[in-house]
């Protein structure tokens, strides 16, 4: 039973090690002289620009709450999908019609989006 | 082929249903409380699928599929109103969110 | 597509209100008039649904597996729901152009959310239960928010939609433990053989999270926190809908449960957790009630008392008393609704006038208003010829029935302590010198509706026996 896992606590073990080794020995052995120009945030090579806290423009929530819903109704498509092939045997053409429905609405919510201007970005 | 029990998999998602009514309760950012409650609702998943898979029926798993995009439904309605909050008040933070009291 | 088509046939009310839903959205994107035409448009689709359910009440099936049930009480509550949507609406017209949120969205949320409601009440699967009820909240939400200027309006719907989805959370777990237990989902399989999985812990923990979930929604007391501000902070109309009619679709709910089972003769297990809520809601609703100077804030905790008064008939636990909770609600629904109507013409254009005083002297500006806001004061107080009275007087007796006197006695205890801050806005009305000048508002839709919920109040007062006798014949 736990035996089984042993060797993957082994590799874990081992890669923990590892890393907290390589990671501890430059902290402890390395030589340490700061300076301003040192210790200043790395911008290719240009001196940074304000704080490293952009705002990000309300636009991409925008599509990120649109995105969240259209991507998971495709969750209800799936499993007719897999059942496709027995609901088509059992009832021919009218096995399209619960998810030809299904879609009619799904797609009105996006007629919807589009007509209010909820994907115009500017 | 190695079994794992049922309960391992009931333990892990009451622990997971705790972290998220804990962190409802303590966090104080409004988007963190949110995620909180989303993990709530992810525990409840791993539970039916944990009976469904056990008990051999697929009731379960249907459920799943309504709980993941009713909590797509919350996911979009919550961001919506605290994008609303954040244009008014500048902030999440709930304790700031305090015009009504007592 | 395998059910007969007749099984389609009797959801005819549902199927009318998503196409009517659908078709809104439509008339919304493409002639731009949703303003105009969707307020007519939603009046008569609620007409139609409610009437149409009321007129099909004998048509009583269990449909789709036993998944659905329609007629009888389900039509008793789709009746009251979309009535209360139509008033709801009749009253709102207006209103929403004042407070800033003249969308036609507006109308369509509030047809899903009636839609929610009426799968809700219709559920006896509780699958369903939760589509319906999460259609339901999922609108509210949002409607609670709709002035995303204003920030009472943003504050409303986040911690409304926090603690709303806290709740669902809480649901879906308890859900989750029963489907485990159980195996299946469908209610009257859970009850079936209730005894035996009442050994099993997790069925246990199951049931409680779920009724703890719905505490949250009935906003009964340890689960209330959200119910004052909420209601404090959406527009007047919409706490209107949501304190009553989204009320009485989480009590269907709860009637579902307990009703099934004891048609399944298990002893009611849930009574001492029911007797509790009962107690501390209407104790706690009514006594911080007394404090509250602003109307909304007020009804807002009197809607917790009165979430307690129907607890008690849910203790009880009896056919008695669980057609007295729903005389009870359909009462409530119309005297709330009439109430934050007239909160709702009073209260000006920046929320300035909820307080009790901007209510002194109203007697003189407007004698229908005035007369119409101590009709709604005397049946919230349940004095006796108002539908208010009966809606108390049969859960009491349902819990006297079952032996649960002293219940009864702490409730009629309570409705004493609310008589208080009822009659004060009475007294208010018509005993004190205004103190402010005002135009009321004209609003002929506003005034239809404080008629129409009057009347109906009057109506179910006076002869509460012909609606109870309905009831009692369909609640099983």
């Amino acid at each position: 039973m736990i035996i089984d896992y042993i060797p993957i606590i082994l590799v874990i073990i081992v890669a923990a090690a590892f890393a907290g080794i390589v990671v501890l020995s430059s902290v402890i052995f390395g030589p340490k002289r700061p300076n301003k120009i040192k210790v200043m945030p790395y911008e290719s090579g240009k001196d940074p620009i304000g704080t490293t806290h952009e705002r990000i423009s309300i636009k991409y929530y925008l599509v990120a709450i649109l995105f969240i819903i259209f991507d998971i109704e495709v969750i209800y498509v799936y499993p007719w999908a897999v059942q496709f092939k027995s609901l088509f045997n059992d009832f021919g053409i009218f096995a399209f019609l619960p998810m030809f429905i299904f879609l009619i609405v799904l797609e009105l919510g996006f007629l919807y989006i589009l007509m209010k201007g909820g994907l115009k970005w500017d | 082929m190695l079994q794992v029990p049922m309960e391992y998999y009931l333990i892990l998602s009451a622990f997971m249903f705790t972290v998220g009514v804990a962190g409802v309760l303590i966090r104080r950012n409004a988007i963190v409380v949110f995620m909180s409650i989303e993990l709530m609702l992810n525990s409840a998943n791993l539970t039916f699928i944990t009976f469904s898979s056990y008990l051999g029926n697929s009731i379960g798993q249907i459920f799943v599929f309504f709980v993941m995009t009713v909590a797509a439904a919350e996911a979009a309605v919550g961001l919506a109103i605290i994008i609303a909050i954040f244009r008014n008040k500048l902030s999440v933070n709930i304790d700031e969110i305090n015009i009504f009291k007592w | 597509m395998p059910a007969n088509n007749y099984e389609y046939f009797l959801l005819l009310p549902h199927i009318v209100l998503s196409v009517g839903i659908v078709l809104s959205i439509l008339i919304e994107i493409f002639t731009r008039k949703g303003k105009e035409v969707l307020p007519w448009f939603s009046s008569l689709l609620f007409l139609f649904v409610g009437f149409y359910s009321i007129i099909n009440i004998d048509k009583n099936f269990f449909i789709f597996g036993g998944m659905v049930e329609v007629g009888g009480r389900a039509s008793i509550f789709n009746f009251i729901f979309n009535i209360a949507a139509l008033l709801t609406v009749l009253a709102s017209t207006d209103y929403i152009k004042k407070y800033g949120i003249n969308y036609s969205e507006y109308y369509i949320l509030i047809q899903s959310s009636v839609l929610g409601m009426m799968v809700m009440a219709m559920a006896h699967d509780i699958l369903v239960i939760f589509m319906g009820l999460e259609l339901m909240s999922i609108c509210f939400y949002i409607l609670a928010g709709l002035n995303r200027k204003r920030s009472s309006n943003n504050e409303a719907s986040l911690k409304y939609f926090l603690l709303g989805s806290f709740a669902t959370g809480f649901i879906v777990y308890g859900i989750a433990l029963v489907y485990g237990t159980t195996g299946s989902t469908s209610i009257q399989n859970i009850f079936e053989n209730f005894m035996q999985y009442f050994n099993n812990i997790l069925f246990i923990v199951g049931m409680l999270l779920l009724l703890i979930g719905f505490s949250f929604k009935i906003a009964a007391v340890p689960f209330h926190m959200w119910v004052p501000d909420v209601y404090q902070g959406s527009a007047t109309s919409v706490t209107g809908l949501m304190s009553t009619a989204g009320k009485a679709a989480a009590f269907s709910v709860l009637l579902i449960l307990l009703g099934t089972s004891l048609s399944y003769s298990s002893p009611i297990v849930f009574r001492n957790y029911f007797s509790v809520i009962a107690v501390l809601s209407t104790l706690v609703g009514s006594i911080i009630a007394i404090a509250q100077t602003n109307l909304k804030r007020m009804l807002a905790y009197s809607s917790i008392a009165h979430a307690g008064y129907m607890a008690i008939g849910l203790a009880a636990g009896n056919n008695y008393s669980f057609a007295g909770i729903t005389f009870y609600l359909a009462a409530y629904v119309f005297m709330n609704i009439g109430a934050f109507t007239i909160i709702s013409l009073i209260e000006g254009k920046d929320e300035t006038r909820l307080t009790l005083n901007s209510y002194a002297g109203l007697n003189k500006k407007s004698p229908f208003l005035a007369a119409m806001m101590s009709l709604f004061m005397f049946a919230l107080a349940g004095i006796p010829p108002m539908a208010g009275f009966f809606g108390k007087y049969y859960v009491f007796f349902g819990a006297i029935k079952s032996d649960l006197t002293w219940l009864a006695i702490v409730g009629v205890l309570s409705s004493l302590i609310s008589v208080y801050f009822y009659l004060r806005v009475v007294v208010y009305v018509y005993f004190m010198n205004e103190n402010e000048q005002f135009e009321i508002e004209k609003s002929v839709g506003s005034n239809l509706a404080i008629s129409l919920t009057g009347l109906l109040v009057l109506l179910f007062g006076i002869f509460p026996d012909s609606l109870m006798n309905l009831i009692v014949n369909f609640i099983k």
